[in-house]
């Protein structure tokens, strides 16, 4: 089914993403990936403050290549989530409802998942163009030596993804394969 | 003996890297026209799409097919009547990659050393393959290689016995171990024989051949046309989010081998199967 949802994400609008569902999100996201998350884990377990507020946000697995002139962002497509999965649990405890990326997640993450009803959606993986299209503002927020690995707030409109695990713990990846 | 200034190297590696990254070659393009056509599962097809729509906006807007563009991969065969003269041939090869990835606005994703994991800011350097030939002429490939699918590549040291049964598991295992990890629909590049790291080599060479051309071995064109098959059936398909293209291609090499061994190497690559050719 396609929906069109905003993010912030709400409890109850979570609730009604089931996997397979085509979304397009508006509103505002970040971006963190291996090194940021590395950080960020860091800083939580030295009991420092986050640069980014977790509570009900999405945060999308994604590096950009540099923006040309006069546009917000390069080519923005997701990375493989599975490198975030040693975090991901403990962000979600935390408050984080969604995230995006590509690729499959540990059982850990999908425990974390159901346990604070989030959910995980993939992005189609290689097609950072046409996704940089949808990114309407960007700005580093914290990090900025991370280069290309920096936090980034991101305004979208319409960013297409895949619900992949929904809130109940379904699964697409495994899905399509156990029918064949 | 021909003299080659390596500042034409500089600025042809440049050149490469802009342009691999922004165009895919005719053989890639046509796969994936052939599989909107093809793909018997609705999302998949709304996923190949996004590809081929992806595709143009890169090449119109000049904006980078995948923001993962990758680490530079140099194939040079340089003729051995070649003399290169105006500086030291690698260093001009890590100018190029680094004027090109600058220049071109890509992403610098190579860190100084693997543990320490500091960006070094211009991409470089690069993984360089140098072969040395007949003749006068240079003729480099650069393919930009991203991780995404990098990460799920393989080898699998069999024994003789194992045979090619064996080698077919290992492939199979690998993409299925890879799914939706390498952007599917993939392409396949596997080496057979060797040692440790010819396979390997041999599996990175695979995947520069054009994906619409054959082994000219009998037997390892049917192999590679059964391997297609057989990974096409894993339903994987694009996105990993289920259907009929789960690869485009599998291309494959070989080499002579020790009496005691049997190779494989299986790299994986995604969609965005990158590379450029020049002859100076
Ligand atoms: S695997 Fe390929 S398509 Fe996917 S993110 Fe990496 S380079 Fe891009």
């Amino acid at each position: 089914m396609e929906k069109n949802i905003t993010a912030p994400l709400i409890g109850s609008e979570i609730k009604e993403l089931k996997s397979g569902d085509y979304v397009y999100i508006t509103g505002t996201i970040y971006t963190a990936r291996d090194a940021a998350h590395k950080r960020m884990y860091e800083a939580l377990e030295k009991g420092e403050k986050l640069p980014i507020d977790l509570e009900n946000n999405v945060i999308y697995y994604m590096g950009p290549s540099p923006a040309r002139e006069g546009r917000p962002i390069g080519s923005a497509g997701p990375t493989t989530a599975s490198r975030m999965d040693k975090y991901a649990p403990k962000m979600l405890d935390l408050g984080l409802k969604g995230m995006i990326g590509k690729g499959k997640r540990s059982e850990e993450v999908k425990s974390a998942i159901v346990r604070n009803n989030a959910v995980y959606f993939a992005a189609v993986g290689g097609a950072g163009a046409l996704l940089s299209k949808s990114i309407k503002k960007s700005e580093v927020i914290a990090y900025d030596d991370l280069g290309t690995e920096a936090v980034r707030k991101l305004e979208v409109e319409n960013f297409p993804a895949i619900v992949v695990i929904d809130s109940k713990g379904n699964n697409l990846y495994e899905m399509v394969l156990q029918s064949c | 003996m021909r003299e080659i200034d390596v500042k034409t190297v500089t600025e042809n590696i440049k050149e490469m890297c802009i342009e691999a990254n922004h165009f895919l070659s005719d053989d890639m393009k046509e796969c994936l026209t052939n599989a909107v056509e093809s793909e018997k599962s609705e999302l998949g097809k709304k996923v190949l799409n996004s590809l081929e729509e992806n595709l143009k906006i890169a090449r119109e807007d000049m904006i980078p097919i995948c923001q993962d563009t990758g680490m530079a991969v140099i194939f040079i065969k340089i003729g051995q009547d070649v003399h290169f003269t105006g500086g030291n041939l690698e260093e001009a090869i890590n100018e190029g990659v680094r004027r090109g990835y600058i220049d071109g606005f890509l992403r610098k994703s190579v860190v100084n050393d693997p543990l320490i994991r500091e960006n070094t800011k211009d991409n470089t350097p690069a993984i360089i393959h140098y072969e040395i030939v007949n003749g006068d002429k240079v003729t480099i490939t650069m393919a930009p290689k991203g991780f995404g699918s990098e990460n799920m590549s393989r080898i699998f040291m069999l024994k003789p016995a194992d045979g090619i049964e064996g080698v077919k598991n290992a492939v199979l295992t690998a993409v299925k171990d890879a799914g939706p990890n390498a952007c599917p629909p993939m392409v396949i590049g596997v080496g057979i024989g060797g040692d440790f790291e010819k396979c390997a080599i041999l599996a990175k060479k695979a995947l520069t051949r054009n994906v619409s051309v054959h082994s000219d071995i009998p037997y390892v064109k049917e192999l590679e046309i059964e391997l297609l098959k057989k990974i096409n059936q894993l339903s994987i398909g694009p996105g990993g989010l289920g259907g009929t293209n789960t690869a485009f291609a599998v291309n494959i090499e070989t080499y002579p081998t020790h009496i005691a061994g049997l190779p494989v190497g299986i790299n994986i690559c995604c969609h965005v199967n990158r590379h450029v050719t020049r002859e100076l």
